[in-house]
């Protein structure tokens, strides 16, 4: 690869060192979830080992100390993103949990009968549900921006579907089967014209290529710290304080309190107000190291190399008989994502047999049925890209499509 | 769980499926989807004296479910009906040669037994056992 920072990456990632059925592993899922770093593993480690104990209320050392490392995360994930202050940070459990909570809040409180919200037809279900029972709910009219063929969305309809009622845009900023950036910038200033408030569901970006949220000017922001090296069980609501100001708590309890007697609460400043109860204290450690880790490398660094493993991808496997990759098109892509089918082998046959050389990917409908159906495919087979990757897990990958062929022909 | 999974028997029925089809006024008739991994399959069964004189399935799917219903339907050749419905996984997975397929893909090849149960237990008028092999 062009730059030597990936080369002995690997040895970064403990998983690596193991060997997995007798060969090295290849994993190409990182679009599902990421390995972790030594730094992000220890980072974790040293809060256990070390400094144990709860935040925010704790007079003695260690409890200041953990207090310090996870509020220190938040400053590390706001800068990360461009946040305009650290305190538009709210800690949540994944990207599912941060757009179930504005649904909770914000949308329940500001959406009536009548409006409608807008999604795109390539949502992850954890941007699709949460909108639809709301819809139920609340009598809402769900609206979709659609796709074209190659994944692209349909833009040139905007202007109607953001007439009637439209009150609440929420859609992915990259899709996690087809890698398409979406525009998102000039959709959300579209938006905001005609008074929409917007979430951007940004767990295929922020892991990949760099975002700024002020650029951006998105209102809600959600993305899972698992898909960018680190812990699972973390995740981020980014939102601009004065919505968060105005909106009414997620969740009751303690921590989120400023004031308590028996029949009433006051509730804490934002972004306490929303993490109620002992947050995921070593994940958000984990995940500010992840974003160290990832800023020594660099985002843009990151998107080039991971643009430059797709071409190589594209290019090795335009060898093979019966090979498609959906969304090819597509001029705008991260490059982190390949989604194929091959010949009419079965994916879960396909991601079995390379199973069998070592190599993880995905098979299935990515939890996007709405866009299989779209594409006319009850599944594919998905090739996902990260920090730890290069041109030898794609050379074991086109060894091992090879394999596929040989063994169901 | 590797490619050894994929035993000369499998990928014997996967290329070359036996009693593919359907069949008209089948006594016994279910069909299932699996829309997860897209696989679907229908079995169908006309009796003679209770006892299968006739056996088709059809569908579409990985290489385990169809070589799986292909394997089960010549199995059951023969059968009472009373056979059908004790019919056992084991004995299916014995068949298969495949004892370690890993949870990820036993589904796969225990489709063609869910569907057999839902059809024979349809037939009989009987509840399907909540412990039954699927
Ligand atoms: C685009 C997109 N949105 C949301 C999610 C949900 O992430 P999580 O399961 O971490 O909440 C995913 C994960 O697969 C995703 O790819």
């Amino acid at each position: 690869m062009s730059s030597d920072i990936f080369q002995d990456i690997k040895n970064d990632f403990p998983i690596f060192s193991n060997q997995i059925n007798g060969k090295d592993f290849v994993y190409l899922d990182s679009a599902a979830t990421t390995q972790k770093p030594n730094d992000v593993i220890d980072s974790v480690v040293h809060y256990y080992k070390n400094c144990n104990s709860n935040i925010h209320r704790g007079i003695y050392s260690i409890s200041i100390e953990a207090t310090e490392l996870y509020e220190d995360a938040r400053s590390n994930i706001g800068k990360f993103i461009n946040a305009k202050s650290s305190h538009e940070i709210v800690f949540t459990r994944n990207a599912t949990e941060a757009v179930n909570l504005v649904a909770n809040t914000w949308a329940s409180q500001n959406l009536k009968e009548g409006d409608s919200i807008i999604l795109t037809e390539m949502e992850h279900h954890s941007n699709l549900v949460p909108w639809q029972i709301l819809a139920k709910k609340l009598n809402l009219k769900l609206n979709f921006i659609e796709i074209q063929p190659d994944g692209e969305l349909i833009l040139d309809k905007l202007d109607n579907l953001f007439q009637e009622n439209a009150k609440f845009l929420s859609l992915t900023h990259v899709s996690n089967v087809l890698g398409t950036i979406n525009p998102i910038k000039d959709i959300i200033s579209k938006a905001h014209e005609h008074g929409i408030t917007t979430l951007v569901d940004a767990a295929q970006s922020v892991p990949h290529m760099p975002v700024d949220v002020q650029d951006l000017d998105s209102d809600f922001f959600v993305f899972s710290g698992h898909k960018m090296l680190g812990p699972s069980g973390i995740g981020v609501l980014h939102a601009k304080k004065t919505l968060l100001e105005n909106m009414e708590p997620f969740l009751y309890g303690g921590d989120m309190i400023s004031n308590v007697s028996l029949r009433e609460a006051q509730w804490n400043d934002v972004p306490w107000k929303f993490e109620a109860g002992t947050p995921n204290i070593a994940g958000a450690i984990g995940l500010g190291k992840a974003v160290d880790y990832l800023n020594q490398i660099g985002m843009d660094v990151i998107h080039k190399h991971e643009q430059e493993l797709y071409n190589y991808a594209i290019d090795r496997f335009s060898e093979l008989k019966d090979f498609k990759i959906f969304g090819l098109e597509n001029k705008h892509s991260t490059g982190g994502v390949i989604s194929f089918s091959y010949s009419d082998f079965h994916p879960h046959d396909i991601a079995t047999i390379l199973d069998g050389e070592s190599i993880a990917v995905r098979a299935g409908h990515h939890c996007a049925q709405p866009l299989m159906e779209k594409l006319g495919v009850p599944a594919t087979t998905r090739a996902s890209f990260y920090v730890y990757n290069d041109t030898s897990d794609i050379d074991k990958l086109f060894n091992g499509l090879q394999k596929v062929r040989s063994v169901l022909t | 769980m590797s490619e050894d999974i994929y035993k000369e028997i499998i990928l014997d029925h996967y290329r070359n499926p036996r009693n593919k089809g359907s069949l008209s006024n089948a006594e016994i008739s279910a069909q299932d989807n699996n829309p997860v991994c897209g696989d679907r399959l229908s079995i169908d069964i006309k009796l003679e004296d209770n006892v299968v004189s006739d056996i088709k399935f059809d569908g579409e799917g990985c290489a385990i479910s169809q070589s799986s219903a292909s394997i089960l339907t010549e199995m059951l050749m023969g059968k009472t009906v009373d056979e059908l419905s004790k019919f056992t996984k084991d004995e299916l997975l014995e068949e298969l040669g495949t004892p370690s397929l890993g949870p990820a893909r036993i589904k796969c090849a225990l489709l063609s037994l869910k569907v057999l149960k839902m059809g024979t237990y349809q037939y009989l008028g009987a509840e399907l056992p909540s412990d039954s092999d699927n």
